[in-house]
């Protein structure tokens, strides 16, 4: 299993290094949301796969039975998949506004904070 | 005991909703002032039981470590809550002339307190994960009021800042599952233990996603690009605040992670952070005199200077690593302090733009006199406190024979005061371009009193930090101490474990 989700974030992390680097600021955000999903992968690989095994105890143990799932990397998962929802929608409106303020989603067209010497 | 060490992070927060709650009624003002005061009070008290008991640990929810969060405080963290503190207040009280009704009514003051309290968490946090979510609870915050108000430029600005910031953030996330799962802990003290069983090789693989991750924070170099193109973008009392504070808390994870975790391999990391804090000293200076604008060249001093601090953890020697700490105390006050007054310069003078303002100091000789306390102590002139800072690490860069970089060290020293005497040239000196007489006069009482606390304030810390420096000294030695020999902070948080 382990070298298929390899596979995955390989693929995940090299289609979202050509959007984040392919000039315009929408295929950016397409490509940070792959990177952030290959990220979650790589924590929830980290924990080691374990198949049809949930993380329960049964009522009278204080501890697993058998080897079980790691419930950790999940909790991980879920906090970093929640903050990088928050980071996304901001992301998204922030580029938004650049939409409608200043007419472009090219990276080379804003240079309005930092303008080129010669005025271009 | 583990009340001190989360009263920091709670009051910020308590504050936050506070303001926020008010946010159309003026008040958030106060709220922070008085937020950033009990912060300043419970930051004093952290930093005084940390000195007389040494490194204080406590186990959020009573969970023992490793498998609960940790808050911990050594010397460096809990310097570094102080400091937060104090630009807290400063800040927050600069705030009362610098921020309009327009910004408080879109919720300036929650933004601002939630800040500081993601700075204090990062702070004090043993946890690596934990750190992680400080970082993008501070990131967030941040984002907002670098865009707050919505200016054109603003939001140009922001674009990159937010673009370079998360894959930084991508980075650290990946960077802490790798990590994870080579040794199963995110507890950093359990992970100073744990780097010991595992792939050196591959911990070394980690070790440099990570000064990629705390690097595009800290802004060193190559990695900087996001700081000069937003810093001059937002209200005053937000690049001051950022400048302040932002970036040291990448380098403070940097001296973190490279102290406790990652130094297993010192052969192979340490001379790439030297070569790292040679030229951002050398880029951030040289992007410095190239600008014309107040806070440009202030945006990339910050990056010139944090390459000294990357220096001191290069070096990695008693002295050296005293140096680092020192030199972030000093510079977080000092660099603050000159944005605060770029944004008096502003106010008064029109403009930040070297070339649309002048004569400030024969109609301001106050405010010209304040610019010099910090200018200078960036610059390093004794009797301030950057002369001290800088001698500590060119002592220690010669201790060791590093003659090089001592060398660069003291000529972007030079630098630095050719790009602060073009700022004095151009604001203070030369008459203004528009014959106008620029002077604190014009300025509301209330306003004057307000921005003339703040900056007088700070400034005031830097000379005595400069006439008084031993007990800061003392206090980064003993900081430099626990940093080298991890022992007591391993022992601190796994105390009843191991």
């Amino acid at each position: 299993m382990e070298p298929l989700i390899a596979i995955a974030i390989w693929a995940l992390v090299s289609a979202s290094v050509w959007l984040m680097l392919s000039g315009t600021m929408l295929r950016y955000l397409f490509g940070l949301i792959l990177i952030s999903n290959a990220a979650n992968l790589v924590i929830f690989t980290s924990g080691r796969l374990t198949e049809g095994a949930p993380p329960l105890i049964p009522g009278s143990e204080s501890a697993p039975l058998t080897v079980v799932a790691n419930a950790l990397p999940q909790a991980l998962v879920l906090t970093a998949i929640v903050i990088g929802f928050g980071l996304f929608a901001f992301a998204l409106v922030l580029i938004f506004r650049a939409w409608t303020e200043l007419k472009t989603l090219e990276h080379d067209e804003m240079r309005l904070a930092e303008p080129r010497e010669d005025g271009k | 005991m583990s009340w001190f060490l989360a009263l920091p992070i709670a009051i910020p927060f308590v504050a936050a909703v506070a303001a926020f709650l008010a946010r159309g009624y003026r008040v958030g003002r106060w709220i922070s002032i008085v937020g950033a005061l009990a912060h300043l009070l419970s930051a004093i008290l952290l930093i005084s039981v940390v000195s007389a008991e040494g490194i204080l640990a406590g186990q959020m929810g009573t969970w023992p470590a490793p498998f609960g969060i940790t808050l911990v405080a050594d010397n460096l963290s809990a310097g570094m809550v102080g400091v937060t503190a104090v630009i807290g207040l400063a800040v927050a009280i600069y705030a009362l002339a610098d921020i309009d009704e327009r910004l408080e009514n879109l919720g300036y003051h929650a933004l601002y307190n939630v800040l500081i309290a993601g700075v204090t968490g990062a702070f004090l946090t043993g946890d690596l994960f934990n750190l992680y979510v400080w970082f993008e609870v501070m990131l967030i915050a941040s984002f907002g009021l670098l865009v707050l108000g919505g200016d054109r430029e603003q939001i140009d600005g922001g674009i990159k800042y937010v673009a370079l910031n998360l894959v930084s953030t991508v980075m650290f996330l990946t960077g802490v599952g790798l990590l994870y799962g080579q040794t199963g802990t995110l507890n950093m003290a359990d992970l100073a233990l744990a780097t010991e069983n595992v792939d050196q090789g591959l911990l070394t693989v980690i070790a440099m996603m990570f000064m990629v991750a705390f690097g595009v924070k800290a802004a060193v170099f190559p990695l900087f690009f996001w700081l000069p193109a937003s810093y001059h973008t937002p209200a005053f009392s937000v690049s001051a605040v950022f400048a302040g504070l932002l970036t040291k808390v990448g380098v403070y994870s940097l001296i973190r992670m490279f102290t406790l975790v990652f130094d297993h391999d010192l052969g192979f990391t340490q001379p790439v952070l030297l070569w790292v804090a040679a030229l951002t000293m050398i880029t951030g200076v040289l992007g410095a005199a190239s600008q014309t604008d107040f806070r440009k060249i202030l945006s990339f001093h910050i990056v010139s200077q944090i390459g000294y601090m990357v220096l001191g953890l290069a070096l990695l020697t008693p002295l050296a690593v005293a140096g680092a700490v020192f030199y972030l105390i000093h510079h977080i006050i000092v660099k603050a302090n000159l944005f605060l007054i770029a944004g008096v310069a502003d106010r008064i003078g029109g403009s930040t733009c070297l070339s649309k303002v002048g004569g400030l100091y024969a109609s301001a000789p106050l405010l010209a006199a304040l610019f010099l306390v910090p200018a200078f102590s960036l610059a390093g002139f004794p009797p301030l406190s950057g002369f001290w800072a800088k001698y500590l690490l060119v002592k220690a860069s010669l201790d060791v024979g590093a003659w090089v970089i001592a060398g660069v060290a003291l000529v972007v020293g030079l630098l630095t005061i050719y790009s602060m005497t073009k700022i004095w040239g151009a604001v203070f000196w030369t008459p203004h371009p528009e014959g106008r007489e620029p002077s604190l006069k014009q300025l509301d009482p209330a306003l004057r009193r307000a921005y003339l606390v703040s900056i007088g304030g700070l400034a005031g810390l830097t000379v005595l930090i400069g006439l008084v420096p031993q007990p800061l000294l003392t206090f980064s030695e003993v900081a430099a101490e626990q940093l080298l020999d991890p022992g007591a902070y391993i022992d601190a948080v796994l105390g009843e474990v191991r």
